[in-house]
């Protein structure tokens, strides 16, 4: 395992399909994910990134692996911050499994750099999202904490 | 709900979590010998009975990496809980007053230490 790294595990009542989607689809990713959304051409090799509602790309990377609803995986560099950029790319990956009529949903988020600031960052953030992507695809409605990107971020 | 309450009714698994807290991603043995050497009476039994309670309420997510098997402290059902509760307007007054509590009983303990 890298030096820097976490696991996320959620359990979401719907289908992998569904939730695939929801991972991509900037029309779900803006619901959950404080208003942002990602943009690749989802194969191999293909360039990755994510936006914010100003237009800005916070991060960046590359499509690894991609296994359309079963799993996921991206190199990911934050482009916003100077110390955080500076540790070079992380690992993430997405994992679905259904067991039952749930889809388990682990992510994966990991970097070879000891006590990296970037995944303390970002670790603040996980647990927020997939609260709410569990919300949005359970009830229709995601949390309302996750609906506007705050302005502390920028 | 009901599993994630039980799984932190009890101290032990509480000290576990504590662990996981500080170091992310340990195996079983790693967690004896750190428990050990802070002279921690659990038996290596003990604590594999804890891990397991801890993994079938998804408080701790485990990923195999070869013949390991890594233990990461899963805060994702507590967080589902607290937005059950607690909504965006309050969070911050209560992330306020959690930082005067944490404050004030550091300065505490410092004048406690001086006497």
């Amino acid at each position: 395992m890298s030096e820097s790294s976490f696991v996320y595990v959620t359990y979401i009542r719907t289908t992998p399909e569904k939730l695939w989607q929801a991972l991509i689809d900037p029309e779900f990713t803006r619901k959950y994910w404080f208003q942002a959304w990602q943009e690749s051409e989802w194969k191999p090799g293909a360039s990755w990134r994510l936006m914010v509602p100003d237009g800005r790309v916070t991060d960046s990377g590359e499509v690894i692996e991609i296994e359309p609803h079963r799993r996921l995986v991206l190199s990911w560099r934050n482009e916003f911050k100077p110390e955080l950029r500076a540790e070079g790319y992380s690992r993430l990956t997405y994992l679905l499994e259904p067991q039952g009529d749930t889809v388990k949903l682990t992510v994966m988020h990991e970097i070879d750099v000891p006590k990296a600031k970037f995944i303390e960052a970002v670790s603040n953030g996980w647990p927020h999202i997939l609260a709410s992507l569990k919300s949005l695809l359970e009830t229709g409605a995601s949390l309302e904490a996750t609906r506007r990107w705050p302005k502390e971020k920028m | 709900m009901d599993d994630v309450f039980r799984a932190l009714a009890d101290p032990s698994r509480r000290e576990l979590l504590d662990r996981l807290f500080a170091r992310n991603g340990q195996t079983l043995n790693e967690l004896c010998d750190r428990l050990a050497e802070a002279g921690a009476s659990m038996t290596r039994q003990a604590v594999s009975k804890h891990l397991a309670i801890l993994e079938g309420a998804n408080l701790v997510a485990t990923v195999r990496r070869g013949r390991e098997k890594l233990h990461y402290l899963n805060p994702v059902p507590i967080h589902e809980i607290a937005e059950r509760w607690i909504g965006k307007y309050e969070r911050h007054r209560l992330s306020a007053l959690a930082e005067l509590k944490k404050g004030l009983e550091a300065k505490k303990d410092s004048e406690a230490k001086d006497e």
